[in-house]
């Protein structure tokens, strides 16, 4: 479970990314976050991530408060949330097979378990023919696959997606949430970060709205408050 | 610490000096460069200090009796002087045994004119000669033996300990500043190095972070690609300086022989079982400390 009690986050300018969010999201929930730029949905994102400390409230993953968590400990505490951007952060120099094998390598699994992972985990993004492609020899929407397996290799319990269809026609949109459904009904939690109103209106999931850094609507039949 | 992550960070390590050839290329001929001299300065210290060595070994004081001094008197006088952690050895000389050493060095060929001496012209001269460990023990020594009852004269030669020493000191000095400067541009390379490692790899340090790496494997890689340019960098001089130093032994010894016969050149194994630890250790601290300054100032992680 994701709780964020009167959670504020303010940058050196003073003006408040986010200001008093209180939310709850449950274990294997799917939710959107919209809104429109500069509303805190990054900032909501960095401050999961704990790449953020928020100036006040609290924040409890798992009924573990993030503050509490010393740096030591935050690369393990990552390494129980996927993260997939709307660029896709692949290296470029390295095939899809190593782009995924990597997450795998950087915690430390053995050969064997990767060797049988990653084969497993790029079938279950449908790219296992182009296990030997480069990022530059795939689509957009295989690039963002890659990016799904590498978050998801390492079988966390959260998945957060940021702007994940942002560079993508809306076919491979519509592809990326297909997927990313298939992902949670197996039961990861998934946070989708989005502008595209269009594929949050026909989900039909959980949506939570930000303007100035507050939510001004949480709406669980997926609701848009999209009135400027 | 998982052993397929150590091996992952020294994997990567090795990448990023392949990565950033050019870099690590400069870095390791600067590191050669300075090895190479601190190789250098080892060597030609080493063999000078050898070369002192036995030249301190001949140089002695020499300490006259008072007259009339007993038998007994003289050898408590000896004891006095074995007992000085400055002494090496000590040598009774009795007035015949200087008088035949005379003869010897200034009557060579005409030992005729040597038997115009009815007496022992050097009746008076028995004396200790005393050869020390260290020829810049030698003042102290010296000051003590005067005040020994019994003890007319103290001959010393004071020049040749002095110069020794002060040599010796020099050499040294001047070795040190050099190496010390040259370290610190080897340092500076290397660090330079690892910036440019850090910023090609930034986006992927980034994504290391995110997925859940930890400090160390984030570090790490920089850490080993510092140790091996300076490792390489010591490997390639110390083979260089090997070959070098046997070829020079041989030449001169051909050549010069009268140089040869100045110096005592120390054996090229003797040398190495020194030079190679030293400089392959000064290599991998050098790589070292480069790396984790640069890391400490560049890399947040």
């Amino acid at each position: 479970m994701i709780k964020l009690e009167h959670v504020s986050k303010s940058y050196s300018a003073g003006i408040p990314a986010l200001n008093d969010v209180n939310l709850e999201i449950e274990d294997g929930e799917f939710v959107f976050v919209v809104g429109d730029s500069g509303s805190g949905k990054s900032t909501l994102i960095k401050l999961l991530l704990k790449e953020l400390e928020p100036t006040k409230g609290y924040i409890r993953i798992n009924g573990r408060k993030l503050g509490d968590i010393r740096h030591k400990q935050v690369p393990k505490f990552r390494r129980n949330i996927g993260v997939v951007f709307q660029d896709f952060r692949l290296l470029e120099d390295r095939n899809v097979y190593d782009n995924v094998a990597f997450a795998q390598k950087v915690v430390g699994e053995p050969n064997s378990r990767i060797k049988r992972k990653v084969p497993l985990m790029l079938s279950v993004v449908g790219l296992a023919a182009k296990y030997r492609s480069y990022p530059r020899q795939l689509s957009g929407g295989e690039q963002q696959r890659v990016a799904i397996a590498r978050a998801l290799v390492n079988e966390p319990s959260i998945l957060l997606a940021d702007e994940p269809t942002g560079n993508l026609d809306n076919n491979n949109a519509w592809e990326i949430m297909k997927l990313l459904e298939e992902i949670n009904a197996k039961g990861t939690t998934v946070i989708v970060v989005t502008h595209n109103l269009e594929i949050v209106k026909v989900m039909k999931k959980r949506v939570i709205t930000v303007k100035k850094g507050t939510i001004v609507s949480d709406s669980k039949q997926g609701d848009v408050d999209d009135e400027d | 610490m998982r052993i397929n992550t150590f091996f992952y960070a020294v994997n990567q390590g090795i990448k990023n000096i392949w990565r950033n050839k050019m870099f690590s290329l400069a870095s390791t001929a600067t590191m050669a460069a300075c090895i190479f001299m601190f190789g250098i300065f080892y060597i030609l210290i080493t063999n000078f200090t050898a070369s002192v060595q036995s030249i301190e070994e001949g140089v002695s004081v020499t300490v006259f009796f008072e007259q009339g001094i007993t038998e007994a008197q003289i050898k408590n006088i000896g004891d006095s002087i074995d007992r000085r952690v400055e002494v090496s050895r000590n040598e009774y000389v009795s007035a015949e045994e200087a008088w035949e050493e005379y003869k010897d060095i200034y009557f060579e060929g005409r030992e005729e004119l040597a038997k115009g001496f009815t007496d022992n012209p050097l009746a008076n001269s028995s004396h200790y000669q005393v050869y020390l460990n260290d020829v810049s023990m030698q003042k102290t020594l010296v000051s003590y033996l005067r005040t020994i009852p019994g003890v007319r004269e103290v001959k010393q030669s004071a020049q040749v300990a002095n110069t020794l020493t002060d040599f010796n000191r020099l050499l040294g000095y001047v070795s040190f500043g050099i190496i010390f400067i040259l370290l610190c541009v080897a340092v500076f390379l290397i660090s330079n190095t690892v910036t440019v490692g850090i910023s090609v790899r930034r986006e992927e340090i980034a994504i290391m972070k995110l997925i859940g790496a930890t400090d160390y494997l984030v570090r790490a890689p920089f850490v080993v690609e510092g140790v091996v340019i300076g490792m390489i960098g010591a490997a390639i001089p110390l083979v260089l300086l090997y070959f070098m130093y046997q070829k020079i032994i041989i030449s001169i010894a051909d050549k010069f022989s009268f140089i040869g016969s100045l110096i005592a050149f120390v054996p090229v194994h003797t040398v190495f079982r020194v030079l190679v630890p030293v400089a392959v250790a000064l290599g991998a601290g050098i790589g070292f400390i480069g790396s984790k300054l640069t890391i400490r100032r560049h890399l947040k992680v």
